[in-house]
């Protein structure tokens, strides 16, 4: 079952991966390694595909480092739902195809380690001290999400989804 | 008509009426890639299977983020750079040392007023400065408008920023909008657009520094009003509708300092007097530019940096690096015993020139302060304006500059002497190279030729 990884408010894209791990600086193959690597030791390394990072206010404030959802992405971070999103790192999920989610109470009711469970159809992040309700996403993302993300979508379809 | 400037220029390009919330889709009217992310943006564009951009004449690539390459890593990915721009045939190419993208973007023209332009960089709310909806996105964004000539957005709300007075000595629009960012905090404009009021005739480079901080406040954009460069139908509505309405008075302004490690939590500068730094940086695509480095300069002109202080200064582009060794800015702050760096961005992001240590204290004309953003996630980061930052090379401490601004020399001297007397004991102190042969032509002129010169 995937696991809850419970963050704060302001999380920046330098705590994910910070600059000095870019891509470009230790090469595509390892910057991953390095996932909040002073943030949350660790979490690289255990991290399992599917889990789902949780947090509060302005989740992924910061640099646009596309890298640090690319991180997220190459670790299998199954979404993110937060109480709101910085808006590049927004649309970096949208565009890599993670989803990330508007929710009230998550970070309140969720604790870090929880097993949890995303019914998107429901609305709902199950917990196992309750569910947290988790705002649907506008049918322009929702449409990038499913194709997997903005390049597949442009690959198939050859523009953006109608507005 | 009720249109904020962002609604303005968003139902134009559109070709639509459009308000805040509506998503449209626009054509960009420039697309600006640097060499952090390239990989990730020709991966982009390969995996949409373009070959070509849309337009070569409204791409601008830049080498700025880790400039001169520091690694072999890097300097992989800016050869692998060069070859792509060389192969695309894209004509608007600045390579290292030329100087941070968004300040060859406004001051070289390539950012058309009431345009939207994307950047693959969060401060490219720069352009701005001059009336163009600037923003920032990631690599995969950044790729699409390449391949599209084209941008996805929602419409932002706006927040009117008014400023009422004048900037009394010492004080500087840096101060100004690290007070809005105070009001408003990091995620205060998140999704929003920050519009500035009763700034439009500001010296250009005041104009990027209020519209590049409006990143550090979660806004999609932030533009001037009324700037020199703005065609006539590039303003708001008259009774335009605002999420919300800040004003600040610059005439009661007091220097502010941004604590580590948030951009928003900043205070004046008398509850910070007295913090030891251990390096100084002055640069950055905020506070780099010549009359940053002026204001610098009329600090520390004829002095020295205290010992145990570093002073690293990175002129924002060639241009303002050439302006200051013109005007002797540039020879005056080297002989205070500033580095300086070749213009880009420099240690602002932690990549190349002058990375903080553990336990080293910076104050940086900069615009970040997280955790770990200029090096080891154990340094801190203050941010200020020139003036403070100059103090505090010249002293060891943060102080408030005023004073020294307007002290004569005895006063000057003895306030520098306090601060510095004040100061904990920390890091080495350093000699200037020159100094010792200086002193030793010094000593042999007393006591006449040492040396027969017999060639």
């Amino acid at each position: 079952m995937p696991r809850a990884w419970v963050f704060g408010d302001d999380l920046d894209t330098d705590q994910m991966v910070p600059g000095r791990y870019a891509p470009f600086m230790v090469g595509q193959d390892k910057f991953h390694t390095y996932a909040f690597c002073d943030a949350r030791p660790g979490f690289a390394k255990e991290v399992r595909p599917g889990d789902i990072l949780v947090g509060g206010e302005n989740f992924g404030c910061g640099s646009s480092r596309e890298y640090a959802v690319a991180a997220l992405a190459k670790l299998g971070v199954g979404a993110v739902v937060a109480k709101s999103f910085a808006r590049i790192f927004f649309r970096n999920c949208i565009n890599l195809g993670i989803p990330a989610l508007e929710s009230a109470d998550a970070v309140e009711i969720v604790r870090d380690g929880d097993d949890v469970t995303l019914d998107v159809a429901a609305g709902l992040l199950r917990a196992p001290r309750g569910d947290a309700a988790v705002r649907p996403l506008a049918s322009f993302a929702q449409e990038i999400l499913s194709a997997g993300g903005v390049v597949a979508y442009l690959r198939e379809h050859g523009d953006f989804p109608r507005v | 008509m009720t249109r904020t400037l962002a609604e303005v220029i968003l139902s134009r390009v559109s070709g639509r009426d459009v308000r805040a919330g509506d998503l449209v889709i626009v054509p960009v009217s420039r697309v600006m890639v640097h060499d952090s992310v390239i990989d990730a943006v020709m991966a982009g564009l390969r995996d949409l299977g373009r070959e070509q951009v849309w337009d070569t004449a409204k791409v601008c690539v830049f080498v700025d983020h880790a400039a001169p390459a520091p690694t072999p890593v890097v300097a992989d990915s800016h050869r692998v750079l060069r070859e792509w721009v060389r192969e695309q045939r894209i004509p608007t190419f600045y390579d290292a040392g030329e100087g941070v993208c968004h300040q060859i973007m406004v001051e070289e023209g390539y950012c058309e007023p009431g345009s939207v332009i994307v950047g693959s960089d969060s401060h490219s709310n720069s352009y701005g400065a001059v009336g163009a909806f600037g923003a920032g996105m990631g690599a995969t964004d950044v790729a699409v408008a390449l391949a599209l000539g084209r941008t996805w957005l929602r419409v932002p709300e706006s927040i009117k920023v008014t400023f009422t007075g004048r900037l009394r000595k010492g004080i500087t629009m840096k101060d100004a909008i690290m007070r809005v960012v105070r009001e408003i905090g990091t995620d205060g404009a998140r999704y929003a657009c920050v519009e500035f009021h009763g700034v439009g005739d500001l010296p250009q480079g005041d104009r990027i520094t209020l519209a590049g901080m409006t990143t550090e406040m979660g806004a999609k954009a932030g533009i001037v009003v009324g700037t020199p460069e703005a065609p006539t139908w590039l303003r708001p509505d008259r009774d335009a509708r605002y999420l919300r309405e800040v004003t600040i008075d610059l005439t009661t302004l007091e220097p502010q300092i941004a604590v580590p490690p948030r951009v928003d939590q900043v205070v004046d500068v008398s509850a910070a007097v007295g913090q030891p730094v251990d390096i100084v940086f002055l640069g950055s695509c905020t506070n780099g530019r010549l009359v940053d480095m002026q204001q610098a300069a009329s600090v520390l002109r004829g002095r020295r940096v205290a010992p145990h202080v570093r002073l690293e200064v990175v002129p924002s582009s060639r241009r303002q690096f050439e302006l200051a060794m013109q005007d002797g800015t540039m020879q005056a702050l080297s002989a205070a015993g500033a580095v300086i760096g070749s213009s880009g961005c420099g240690p602002c992001l932690g990549r190349t020139g002058g990375v903080l240590a553990a336990q080293e204290i910076c104050l940086s004309t900069a615009n970040r302060n997280y955790k770990g953003r200029m090096g080891s996630p154990d340094a801190s980061i203050y941010i200020g304006s020139p003036y403070v930052a100059a103090v505090a090379a010249l002293t060891g401490v943060i102080d408030d500059p005023r004073p020294y601004l307007e002290a004569t020399e005895e006063e000057f001297d003895a306030l520098v002497a306090r601060r510095r007397a004040e100061r904990p004991e920390r890091g080495a102190a350093s000699s200037r190279s020159g100094d010792r042969s200086r002193e030793l032509v010094m000593a042999s002129a007393r006591s006449g030729p040492v040396v027969e010169i017999d060639d």
